[in-house]
């Protein structure tokens, strides 16, 4: 007995690791379809953010699965056409501390669903509502809203020096051969 | 004792009758895969008969060890010597036969890498989490035909295929007619490969890439020269008008929804390249790469539910009313 105790004990162990994150890809229109208005400004008696009306904020927010998702979606859907990787271009920038409708995940959520003046075009019904919620929580992520566990890395193409196994060797550089 | 004996011989028989069929390695229709088969049974018998040796000889020294012996301070230079020999024979057979082998190996790649040389016909298969791209390639850019998931090849011609990726490695492996290459991403591999005679051969992704690496399979469909060019420039058309009034309503609804940021219907709106290109989507043999045969019934699920069928594939659940369904699915099976 004494000798399977620690063998119990490991296996229980190992048991832990088959424990993995979960990741939500079949929403239920019931929780929302999309369809609810959210509020666009944050001028409201006594000057607090809109309130969530939507129960997916949180679920979307800090989900390593959903910003991720949402990196892939910013790339796919050509965003970077006009908000050139999040340094801006013909659209602003998303990777500043500037928001011009609001900086809470709700009023990006609604920037993207319903669009906003001078350019930036609506996705309602182009895209799914789960994914413009993707959308908008790696929109955050990319001014450092979100907890840089949950946050998705960043391109290697887009580091300022190549990885550092693309790097050239340090002892040979700049001697000829 | 004896009913385990015989039930473990009837388990090491099972997994054989896996070795034919339209995806086995061992029951080769093109050349390459024949090579591959050819060495495959080669090494295996021989290093059967290596290993029926080694016991053979191990079983008779533990029977004579049995015997008793004399003093094993005593050094007799006539049994010293005999065992010397014996060392050295078998040392030196193992030479002969792991460089035999070698050779054999290094002749077989030979023949594999010039199969390919004269190929009329080249295909860029990219690799996708989780289904394939497949581009025949043209010097003609009218001519270039992008299809998914389904590989039609002239039979009895080489086929140059250029194998890529754009997310994680994947592998393509069709057993009956190629050994596997990895499609890496930022990197071109090349498989050569023919089919000698016409038929539908399965291939699947071999390389672990994701949770849904087991429902991502293509079939190459072999065919005789002519069938493959009215194929192809079938293909080459653009897709089918809707031919009915709900089939037009789907049409609409495609180009307004969702679909139209993934998918791509050649002479429509819709140019999306992320995702399988759905022009003659209806003549394909399977769906979602393989997952579900083509028929109405599938597009329908398909499209209700994907995270159901292939949980965690890129096709997200489109909020569609039943009525909506209908049309969309009515158009896309008129996709022939």
């Amino acid at each position: 007995m004494n000798r399977c105790l620690p063998l119990l004990l490991f296996a229980m162990l190992a048991i832990a690791g088959c424990q993995r994150e979960e990741r939500d890809t079949r929403p239920q229109s019931a929780l929302g379809s999309g369809k609810q208005p959210t509020p666009v400004t944050v001028l409201t008696p006594g000057g607090e953010r809109p309130s969530p009306s939507d129960n997916k904020a949180a679920a979307f927010e800090a989900n390593a699965f959903h910003l991720s998702q949402g990196k892939r979606l910013f790339n796919w859907f050509n965003c970077s056409g006009c908000h050139a990787n999040g340094g801006g271009g013909m659209g602003p920038a998303l990777m500043d501390k500037k928001w011009i409708y609001g900086g809470a995940i709700e009023s990006i959520h609604a920037t993207i669903r319903d669009g906003r003046p001078n350019g930036m075009p609506s996705f309602r019904d182009r895209v799914p509502d789960d994914q413009i919620w993707e959308l908008a929580a790696f929109v955050r992520s990319l001014s450092g809203n979100v907890p840089s566990s949950a946050a998705p890395g960043r391109d290697d193409d887009m580091m300022v020096h190549p990885s550092e196994n693309r790097l050239p060797n340090a002892a040979t550089l700049g001697k000829s051969p | 004792m004896r009913r385990i004996w015989v039930m473990c011989g009837a388990a090491s028989i099972l997994p054989l009758a896996g070795c034919s069929g339209w995806q086995s390695a061992l029951d080769p229709k093109g050349p390459a895969a024949g090579e591959l088969a050819w060495l495959i049974w080669f090494f295996t018998a021989l290093c059967t008969l290596v290993w029926l040796l080694v016991m053979i000889a191990l079983i008779m020294t533990l029977i004579r060890r049995a015997r008793p012996i004399g003093d094993p301070l005593v050094l007799d230079a006539t049994s010293e010597r005999h065992k010397t020999r014996i060392v050295f024979a078998a040392l030196g057979a193992t030479a002969v036969i792991l460089i035999g082998l070698t050779l054999l190996s290094f002749f077989a790649n030979r023949t594999l890498a010039v199969i390919g040389s004269d190929a009329a016909l080249t295909i860029r298969v990219t690799g996708h989490q989780w289904w394939w791209e497949v581009r025949y390639e043209n010097s003609q850019p009218n001519r270039i035909l992008t299809t998914a998931n389904e590989i039609h090849i002239p039979a009895g011609e080489p086929v140059r295929f250029i194998l890529t990726s754009t997310d994680v490695i994947h592998s393509f492996w069709v057993p009956n007619l190629a050994g596997k290459l990895d499609l890496i991403p930022g990197h071109e591999n090349v498989l050569d490969l023919k089919a000698d005679k016409p038929g539908v051969y399965r291939g699947q992704c071999a390389e672990f890439c994701g949770a849904q690496h087991a429902n991502m399979s293509t079939f190459v469909i072999a065919e005789p020269r002519p069938i493959f060019d009215a194929w192809l420039n079938d293909q080459l058309r653009p897709a089918a008008p809707p031919a009915s009034p709900e089939a037009k309503a789907g049409h609409d609804l495609f180009l307004k929804r969702p679909c139209v940021m993934c998918h791509k219907i050649g002479g429509t709106m819709a140019g999306g390249s992320v995702a399988p290109d759905l022009t003659h989507v209806a003549s394909r043999q399977t769906l979602a790469a393989g997952t579900l045969t083509m028929s109405r019934g599938n597009l329908a699920a398909w499209i209700a539910d994907p995270q159901g069928i292939k949980p965690g594939a890129y096709m997200p659940v489109v909020d569609l009313n039943g009525d909506e369904l209908n049309a969309i699915v009515a158009y896309l099976e008129g996709l022939r």
